[in-house]
């Protein structure tokens, strides 16, 4: 949802990013406001994983220009943790599999650390298993998901509602949602949309990444970005996508490859 | 003090069962095993099986043999002991405490030395010292030689002991070497949980050197959860001899975690049919800490099963070693056996040397290892911390993670936890 005068959570300018040398994000500019939900479309390779993982702070992408705050702060400046605390929220196109934490341990620790860092009151096991089982319920999870290790031998979808599990326990202002629809069947995206939507209100807003635009039936953005090459070659409303979807992506690429040779 | 002597000879000055009678089956054992001792020198690295242990250390250390002064009030070391546990034998210094354990005297089946000795002399006769054999191992032949007390558990035939037995070895005094021995004997059928424990009551310098035999007769079911927490002064020196008949399972889980310098020595002899063993480990240890698992599991008749899993956690300056010899005599055909190493190095400095060391003389087994040294992932590292943990949390929650497989199968509820809860507040690099 747009709305007017509403506060900005993320200004990226400028942005490029390698890894290992190579250059992958090739001058970014976004910015996210509260209430907002944006959509960064774009084929296989195209960057936005690599994005996503730059918002976050991992440490393999070296930051060679550009700038990005959140709210009031220089996102650059903090390590991962600390943007976690701030407010910002990755949901992993590949979740990692930790043997040997139970899932129960594992969102309890990261649950409780937030609460904390933003001086909230912590839960005890008992108070946090009623809590995590209520919110269960609201993405249809089975209550052994508590039980087994992170993530090891999760399906795709189960990792999926995992990774959505987590947003809504810690409440983030601003979520990253990073091909959250691969390995779901339509049912199973049906309700992790819900599940999003009911966590979306008018002060956080969700940045989702993916190559279709059915999710997009279920979360309506209310802008799409089309990624190419490392950089946003094109924006729109929400029927730029529907766009995409009938004319394919080569419009917009040889579209922008067009423009940038003109400005080359 | 300057010492000229080195710390065998220093042993052999001062045994003091010179004057004892002689006609006793345990004098003479003891006298047997000091002449052995006399005849033996101490390992260096230039011996094979000591080739990553240095213990030189140890070798001008002007230690005596420690003496039987119980000082210790139960307030002291309530905390070590484990509720699940109805028996518990405490031993201080490798001197039965019987204030501080619980057993039943009339029972005659757990106890010490000297209760088995006046009532039942003969089965200790044909037990104690049959295993762990002295010949070609000094330090085995020391604790034989300087036996004057002992944990002795036998279990009757075809008895199911429900709750897990105690064994606590405390150490509590100074510059000296302490002689712990455990002999463990199951009858047909028996089924127990035993917890053998090596604690520091202090920061005293001192020498385990321990010694365990385990007995399991045929189908007899025994579960050995060793636990050697010694302080950081403290070397720690341990063999252990298991003996698996007919049909026996023997499941043991021995986690390390202190002593300056320790090296636990396992023998498994699987000398009946379709005996079966688990051997898992746990080492960690950080510091200039070094920890050395030798383990043999003997495979003598056919259908014979194994398992071994051994992982080591190394930070900071530590060493670990860990050497696992398997082998698989020509008579045991349809021996099934695994064994797999995994090694977690947490700094840049830690060291891990791992050798599987297998001898196959049967044609028709199932024989299967492997080893793997790696780090921590750093994927799995910023996961957590894009869930908010710091990167402390986050390497202890992996620590834990790598060790939990191991301490997830011991089965005493309490003990799990207490480990589990050094692991997770461990401090890390
Ligand atoms: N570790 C890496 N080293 C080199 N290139 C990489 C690495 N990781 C990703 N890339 C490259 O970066 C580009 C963008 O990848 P990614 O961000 O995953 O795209 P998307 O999520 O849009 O499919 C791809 O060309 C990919 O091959
Ligand atoms: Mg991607």
């Amino acid at each position: 949802m747009i709305v007017s005068n509403s506060k900005t959570i993320l200004a990226v300018q400028g942005l490029h990013a390698s890894i290992n040398g190579k250059e992958i994000l090739k001058g970014i500019d976004l910015t996210v406001k509260r209430g907002e939900i944006h959509a960064i479309m774009g084929l296989n390779g195209s960057g936005k994983s690599t994005f996503a993982k730059v918002l976050a702070g991992h440490s393999a992408y070296e930051i060679t220009a550009g700038s990005i705050q959140f709210e009031n702060k220089n996102l650059l400046d903090l390590p991962p943790e600390e943007r976690a605390h701030a407010g910002l929220f990755l949901a992993f196109q590949y979740p990692v599999e930790i043997p040997g934490v139970a899932n129960i341990q594992f969102l309890r620790l990261a649950y409780n650390t937030i609460q904390s860092q933003r001086g909230k009151e912590e839960l005890d096991p008992l108070e946090f298993d009623d809590f995590v089982r209520e919110k269960m319920k609201l993405l249809n999870m089975k209550p052994d998901f508590l039980d087994r290790s992170v993530n090891e031998g999760f399906s795709g979808g189960e990792k999926k509602r995992n990774e959505i599990l987590q947003m809504a326990l810690l409440e983030p202002r601003l979520s990253i949602l990073d091909e959250m629809d691969s390995g779901l069947d339509i049912d199973a995206l049906k309700t992790v949309a819900n599940g999003v939507n009911q966590i979306m209100n008018k002060d956080n807003a969700t940045i989702l990444v993916t190559h279709y635009q059915r999710l997009l039936d279920y979360i309506v953005p209310d802008f799409v970005h089309v990624m190419h090459a490392g950089r946003i070659v094109l924006t729109g409303g929400k029927e730029l996508a529907l766009e995409l979807e009938t004319r394919g992506y080569d419009w917009v690429i040889n579209h922008s490859e067009s423009t940038n040779k003109v400005t080359a | 003090m300057v010492i000229n002597t080195d710390y065998l000879e220093r042993s052999l000055e001062l045994w003091p069962f010179t004057n004892t009678k002689p006609s006793s089956w345990l004098n003479q054992l003891r006298a047997n095993a000091i002449d052995q001792a006399s005849m033996l020198r101490l390992p260096t690295k230039r011996d094979e099986e000591w080739r990553f242990t240095d213990i030189s250390a140890l070798t001008h250390l002007p230690f005596r043999p420690s003496q039987p002064e119980n000082i210790i009030h139960i307030g002291d070391v309530e905390h070590l002991f484990l509720k699940e546990a109805k028996i518990r034998l405490v031993f201080i210094d490798g001197y039965f405490s019987s204030s501080l354990s619980i057993f039943d005297p009339t029972s005659l089946t757990v106890g010490n030395l000297p209760m088995f000795l006046s009532s039942n002399s003969a089965y200790l006769e044909s037990h104690l010292g049959r295993l762990a054999k002295y010949e070609d191992n000094v330090f085995t032949a020391l604790n034989t030689a300087f036996l004057s007390d002992a944990a002795v558990v036998s279990i009757p035939k075809n008895a199911a002991v429900r709750d897990p037995i105690h064994l606590l070895f405390i150490a509590t005094q100074n510059e000296v070497t302490s002689y712990p021995r455990c002999l463990l004997v199951c009858e047909e059928g028996s089924n127990i949980t035993l917890v053998e424990e090596y604690i520091a009551h202090n920061n005293a310098k001192y020498i385990t050197n321990s010694v365990s035999e385990f007995f399991l007769a045929p189908h007899a079911n025994v579960k050995h959860i060793r636990i050697q927490r010694e302080n950081l002064e403290a070397f720690h020196l341990a063999n252990c001899a298991v003996s698996l008949d007919r049909a026996s399972q023997y499941q043991s889980i021995s986690i390390s975690t202190g002593a300056r310098i320790s090296r636990y020595n396992q023998n498994v002899f699987l000398n009946d049919e379709a005996a079966e063993c688990t051997i898992d480990g746990l080492t960690m240890i950080s510091n200039q800490q070094l920890a050395d698992t030798h383990s043999c599991i003997d495979h003598i008749k056919p259908h014979g099963t194994s398992y071994q899993q051994h992982k080591c956690i190394v930070n900071e300056k530590a060493h670990a070693v860990f050497n696992g010899r398997i082998v698989v005599r020509p008579h045991a055909q349809q021996t099934n056996s695994s064994q797999s190493s995994r090694n977690l190095l947490l700094s840049k400095t830690a060291q891990v040397n791992t050798k599987p060391q297998l001898e196959i003389f049967a044609d028709d087994v199932k024989c299967a290892h492997g080893a793997t040294v790696g780090q921590l992932d750093e994927e799995e590292l910023f996961y957590l911390g894009s869930r908010g943990l710091s990167p402390a949390t986050a390497r202890s929650l992996l620590t834990y993670a790598f060790a939990a497989e191991v301490i997830n199968r011991i089965p005493v509820t309490s003990l799990r936890q207490r480990l589990e809860q050094a692991i997770l507040y461990q401090k890390s690099e």
